[in-house]
């Protein structure tokens, strides 16, 4: 058995990995709400939460792990278009503090109702996937099923996001209200509707992020179970580019493998220090992010 | 045919049209005339829905514009071609056309192959985003990307800005062209007025607003009041 496989370089690799697609994914769903409405949504992390409490709550009523997860992305949309339509949709053209007064709002009243109706006491969710680190050659590697698992939905989310902006109809219209709202209006797009679109596909792809932090055995499910997740997200975002959905993960998943070898090697309270001195840097050098197309970016 | 009757439109207090009135027939091109704030981009915007008038109506055929969407009024066949082209720079020149594309009810590839055989230069650099292209490219692409959903009618505002005058004069050609082989209703705003009248049928003049003249245009370019006062057309 090749010993560099079972090293502690590798086991630093594919554990930042897999913290790494979690962060894209966050840095995703953001990206995806700045791209279509402007708003940098402060529940990003509340709102997937609180669609996972609805959706995995079923499993006390004897429902298997599958059908909940599905009733939880559901959830999400429903959870991400109803927010845009009552809660965002008086806030475009406003003051860019509004909108962030209102969604940090939002985050604090979902988490205390969350908290409220579901305690605050971490529930554990089944995993569906083993989280025992594999053996190679009699030694543990920084890999599981569940591991797998994790990434494997990862790629399989952002393909899927990537595919729907580069070769549908919807994708287009998506991208071109961003862009351009009054051309596409003029055009015959239904911006209106593609902003609660893109609402609600933000939602889905945090939910999904979400069922897979709490399925974690070390994490389980509670009101904050995305609050820690989501700064890295977010700094993922703004080194990436907010409006680049590549950057985000390619951004997330640098940023998860570069804070494993800092929790490993320097020390883990450092690791938020590592990840704000990153997205201090990475403001200085390029602010638009790495993967921006954009001139200018309102921060 | 489109047809207004009594549009008035403000900006707070600003009157930016006062009563206008005309009618813009079915195959005919009508050009809106003026200098800088007649309200020729107002009244553009207000037909598409952009802008709400405070009083009056406009209809397209028998069927009243008024009070609906701009998304709306496109899918009733309404094309607006915007000021400064509203190209998307972000996206290749065939994107900018399938996004035009979405409410035709043609066959996306034989739209596409129509508007490339109609202008060859966008069928060489389809895969080119369309903030690499040359002016009068985005004015083409701009016009095709209109006229791949079909409209019943188009609006066109300032579409010789910024062009160099053989460009102005290719475009208008084109724009003539297509009028002539097609029951295309087309209302023309243009500031460079001499280009305008040579390929107009009717010409609508503004002026702060109101309508100081409405008839054929070649009634309006013999007109020498009119082309020394209204549209600095001067010999």
């Amino acid at each position: 058995m090749d010993p560099f496989l079972t090293s502690r370089i590798v086991s630093d690799v594919l554990s930042g990995l897999t913290n790494g697609v979690i962060y894209g994914l966050v840095a995703l769903s953001l990206v995806l709400v700045w791209r279509s409405t402007g708003i940098l949504n402060f529940a990003q992390g509340a709102m997937p939460m609180f669609a996972t409490y609805l959706g995995m709550g079923l499993l006390s009523y004897h429902l298997s792990y599958w059908p909940c997860v599905a009733i939880a992305i559901v959830a999400g949309f429903a959870i991400g278009g109803l927010t845009e339509r009552v809660l965002v949709r008086g806030l475009y053209g406003k003051p860019e503090i509004n909108p962030i007064v209102v969604m940090v709002g939002f985050l604090i009243v979902l988490e205390g109702v969350a908290a409220a109706i579901w305690s605050t006491l971490p529930r554990g969710l089944p995993s569906p996937f083993s989280s025992i680190d594999w053996q190679l050659g009699g030694k543990p590697i920084a890999m599981s099923d569940f591991t797998v698992y994790e990434i494997v939905t990862a790629l399989i989310v952002m393909t899927a996001v990537a595919m729907l902006f580069r070769f549908t109809k919807l994708g287009l219209q998506l991208r071109a209200s961003a862009l351009a709202p009054e051309v596409s209006r003029l055009l015959g797009v239904r911006v209106g509707r593609m902003l609660t679109i893109g609402w609600m596909l933000s939602t889905a792809v945090g939910t999904i992020t979400t069922i897979l932090v709490a399925s974690n055995f070390f994490t389980g499910l509670t009101p904050q179970v995305m609050d820690g997740i989501f700064a890295f997200g977010f700094i993922a975002a703004a080194v990436g580019g907010l409006d680049s959905p590549v950057g985000a993960i390619v951004a997330g998943v640098g940023i998860g493998i570069i804070l494993q070898f800092v929790g490993d090697y320097l020390n883990s309270n450092a690791i938020i220090l590592v990840a704000l001195a990153i997205l201090i840097v990475s403001l200085m050098v390029r602010p638009n992010g790495l993967f921006s197309k954009s001139t200018a970016r309102r921060v | 045919m489109i047809t207004i009757e009594g549009l008035s439109v403000s900006y707070g207090a600003v009157q930016a049209l006062r009563d206008v009135t005309f009618e813009a027939p079915t195959g005919q091109i009508t050009a809106v005339l003026g200098s800088n704030g007649a309200g020729k981009t107002t009244l553009l915007r207000t037909i598409s829905g952009l802008k709400t008038p405070t009083a009056g109506s406009i209809k397209l055929g028998d069927c009243a514009l008024l009070a609906q969407r701009p998304e709306n009024i496109a899918r009733l066949g309404v094309g607006h071609v915007p000021e400064g082209r509203g190209v998307i720079g972000e996206f290749t020149v065939e994107e900018n056309l399938r996004l035009g594309a979405l409410m035709a009810k043609v066959n996306l590839r034989e739209g596409l192959d129509e508007q490339y055989e109609r202008f060859p230069v966008l069928g060489e650099r389809r895969r080119q985003h369309a903030a690499k292209l040359s002016g009068g490219e985005r004015q083409m692409l701009a016009m095709a990307r209109a006229l791949i959903a079909k409209p019943s009618a188009l609006l066109l505002d300032e579409p010789s800005l910024g062009l160099a005058p053989l460009v102005t004069a290719q475009l208008m050609q084109t724009i003539h062209d297509l009028c002539a082989s097609s029951s295309l209703t087309v209302v023309l705003v243009e500031q460079n007025a001499s280009s305008a009248l040579r390929i107009a049928d009717r010409a609508v003049v503004l002026h702060v607003g109101k309508v100081v003249a409405n008839d054929a245009a070649t009634v309006v370019a013999d007109d020498e009041n009119l082309r020394q006062y209204y549209l600095g057309m001067v010999e």
